[in-house]
């Protein structure tokens, strides 16, 4: 009906993208524009084409077009042998999708948010992510979990935790987080390729942002490397790692800072396991002072482990303490003005590293 | 591997026999004589939702003979684990699978090595049906290099993938769900062969056991769930954890078989019969009504929970081993002397496994940091100090 014209229509002006890259690119390298939900969406779309052994498989995926319409049109393009739509079981659907893992098909298994990936958790690790190394490399296992990871808006304790820390800590997974579309292509197609299981933790609130993408990344074969942290943005006096959402908090607080003449150096983690080590304590040995950033709780996080690679690493060349960023220590609440407190915002990433640059205001009376 | 060694053994045992065959009887050698031999089951089968096989089995001497062999095998295998255990040279757990062999040896018979075949943690005869050896599996229960996991796995993690057996799994119930993505994954690649997923009474409550089996019904995937219900969840008797014990009829909607499991030929009727419905109709499930003489593990004595009469009468009663023996004798095709100097011959094949085990090596260290992930990339990993322990992952 309507759903399915307007489908159809996106689906034609979807296709009319490519054929006008390449005339874009006899002409000018002006960077287009595309949402991150269209560039998850054209990676999935690619690595399908390109490979008859991936295939996806999550609730919604298919004839609802996806929850957050990632995987739109993609039922139709490849059929429903290759767009699978599970029931609401996500313990049973992703150990049948590390199974297919293990006969050596490449499933990308959607958690409708990473919440749910909690009732499957047993398969991701001990079935997935230990498999090589119990089997002294007999099963490899070839997949990917993707899926909205952290606070949304509104939504509550049980739909808002972010899992990077979690699942960043076992060995044998690989766990990637995207900010911009050039992110969310190029490591949602490093994924797919990488024989060993990655989780893929995206960002509804980032779904419906713009970002301007080069020809080469709207290429079929752009692909970023799993491991590498992006520096988005140079700076001498500070330095800041943030992966997701938060990459844009981290670079707007950077723009703040430059105005009190503080040059603050932002790293896109982009890889949260393997951690880009080298990169971060290259930064800290240049700047001398970090902060840490996260949406998620701060006991043993991202930030944690950070901060003590860089003082295992780098500690005579720190000038101030490591500082955290971090989503508030307790559950999400859901009332506007808690659920504020309760993420980091751009002002505490400003303060915490005017802090580190000993330029603090007093410290705020605790509640 | 195994089995090709028993097949070269028993062509010695037929040279043996030549002298015994001119001066008895006249009989043809036993390791290659396919005349057929109709056997009947036990008892009939009972089914929930579908026609039973029927109880008439075809089979011939070699057949027989291979059955004897490999259980027998599996069976002096397993008893020399216990003692290996009881010796500290296997460590951590050990689920020993001596009573169940008509489960291994008669599902192997009905299938290929196309077909899949997954497991949880009493997998060592399993491993060994699917063409795994006995030194494979010493080596591995004592963490040696010539282990089938070089000594990474330990025994709950034996694997087979050139065989299609997919381990060896730790986490009670978990197999199951795997076994129906194998099974998917067979469906996908349009290979006409089907997965065997094995649990136990203890896991056919799992949650996930439905969650998978509702999908693999919905997708018509050639998933063959099979309860091996040796009536003990751990400690736990079958009619203290299932409000429904009859796990043949737990599907629903799902078809399933009841099968005397300490019957080989039973059990190799009902996966043939069940290999064919997967094939067509989608998932059915098979209830191996079996039986383990040892407890759950090593560190359960096995007789806190039941009585050291039900054991023994088990043993005399349903022995798979014996009821082999006795249709050998009773078809004439080989002497009580015959089928003893085969049990001794597989006795030293078991204790040559044990003694070259003994001799392989522990893994070197360096293996601490390999096969972490298919590709490493290069990154960095640590040992318990990072400062003194760290390697590039290959």
């Amino acid at each position: 009906m309507l759903a399915i014209a307007r489908q159809r229509m996106l689906g034609q002006s979807f296709k009319k993208i490519l054929p006008a890259v390449s005339v874009l690119r006899s002409y000018s390298s002006a960077a287009k524009q595309i949402t991150v939900r269209e560039a998850l969406n054209s990676a999935l779309d690619e690595e399908m084409s390109a490979d008859p052994k991936v295939f996806l498989m999550g609730e919604e995926v298919g004839e609802y077009q996806g929850a957050y319409k990632i995987t739109k049109g993609l039922l139709e393009k490849y059929g429903p042998e290759r767009v699978l739509d599970t029931p609401i079981t996500e313990a049973g659907f992703t150990g049948i999708g590390v199974g297919a893992a293990y006969y050596g098909l490449k499933p990308v298994v959607e958690f409708m948010t990473f919440n749910f990936s909690m009732q499957a958790i047993d398969h991701i690790i001990n079935s997935a992510a230990k498999s090589n190394y119990m089997s002294a490399g007999q099963i490899s296992v070839p997949i990917v979990f993707r899926g909205p990871n952290g606070a949304a808006a509104g939504v509550g304790a049980q739909h808002s935790q972010c899992y990077a820390a979690w699942y960043a800590s076992c060995p044998g997974l690989k766990v990637l987080s995207p900010y911009n579309s050039e992110d969310a292509r190029g490591l949602l197609k490093a994924a797919i390729r990488d024989p060993d299981p990655v989780v893929f933790l995206e960002n509804e609130l980032l779904y419906g942002e713009s970002f301007p993408v080069s020809d080469e990344v709207l290429d079929s074969s752009f692909c970023l490397p799993i491991g590498k942290a992006k520096i988005e943005r140079e700076g001498k006096d500070v330095t800041i790692t943030a992966f997701s959402k938060m990459v844009g908090y981290a670079l707007k607080a950077a723009e703040m800072l430059e105005k009190d003449g503080i040059y603050a150096e932002v790293i896109n983690l982009r890889s949260i396991r393997p951690l880009d080590r080298s990169t971060i304590n290259a930064s800290v040995r240049k700047t001398n002072r970090l902060i840490t950033v996260e949406e998620g709780f701060p006991q043993h996080g991202v930030g944690a482990e950070i901060c003590a690679s860089v003082v295992e690493e780098s500690f005579s060349y720190l000038d101030a303490p490591v500082e955290r960023i971090a989503g508030a220590d307790v559950p999400m609440p859901y009332a506007a003005n808690l659920e504020r407190m309760a993420v980091p915002q751009v002002e505490d990433i400003v303060r915490a590293a005017k802090r580190a640059c000993y330029r603090s205001v007093p410290l705020a009376a605790t509640a | 591997m195994a089995l090709s060694r028993l097949a070269s053994s028993s062509s010695r045992s037929a040279d043996l026999l030549k002298p015994l065959c001119s001066a008895i009887s006249l009989r043809r050698p036993i390791s290659t004589d396919t005349t057929p031999i109709t056997v009947e089951t036990s008892v009939p089968f009972t089914s929930h939702q579908c026609d039973t096989p029927s109880r008439s089995v075809q089979t011939n001497a070699k057949e027989l003979f291979t059955f004897f062999r490999d259980m027998a095998l599996m069976r002096r295998m397993e008893i020399a684990a216990d003692s290996l255990y009881k010796a500290k040279l296997i460590r951590g757990f050990c689920h020993l699978y001596d009573g169940q062999e008509a489960v291994a040896v008669g599902m192997e018979a009905a299938i290929t090595k196309k077909d899949c075949i997954i497991t949880a943690y009493r997998d060592h005869c399993t491993f060994v049906s699917r063409g795994g050896t006995l030194l494979e599996v010493f080596a591995e229960l004592m963490g040696r290099q010539a282990g089938c996991s070089r000594g990474k796995g330990g025994s709950m993690h034996f694997y087979k993938k050139d065989s299609n057996f997919y381990g060896g799994h730790g986490i009670v119930g978990a197999q199951v769900p795997l076994g129906c993505g194998l099974a998917f994954a067979q469906k996908y690649s349009k290979d006409e062969a089907v997965t065997f997923a094995l649990y136990g009474d203890g896991a056919a409550n799992q949650g996930q056991l439905f969650e998978a089996l509702n999908i693999s019904a919905l997708w018509d995937l050639p998933a063959i769930l099979v309860c091996e219900n040796n009536h003990y969840g751990m400690g736990t008797a079958e009619w203290r954890a299932a409000k429904s014990p009859a796990y043949y009829k737990r599907g629903d909607y799902a078809p399933g078989l009841k099968v005397d499991g300490m019957d080989a030929f039973a059990v190799k009727q009902a996966c043939t019969f069940a290999k064919e419905h997967a094939l067509k109709n989608g998932p059915i499930i098979l209830e191996m009504d079996t039986y383990r003489y040892h407890g759950h593990s090593m560190s359960d004595p096995g007789s806190t929970y039941r009585t050291r009469d039900e054991i023994t009468g088990v043993r005399q009663e349903r022995d798979p081993v014996e009821r082999i023996r006795k249709l050998i004798l009773s078809h004439d095709l080989a002497t009580e002397k015959e089928l003893k100097d085969i049990e001794k011959e597989i006795r030293k094949e078991v204790d040559d496994a044990i003694a070259q085990a003994k001799e392989n090596p522990l893994p070197e260290s360096s293996e601490l940091f390999t096969n972490v992930y298919a590709k490493g990339l290069g990154v960095e990993s640590f040992g318990a100090d990072r400062k003194e322990v760290r390697a590039i992952l290959p």
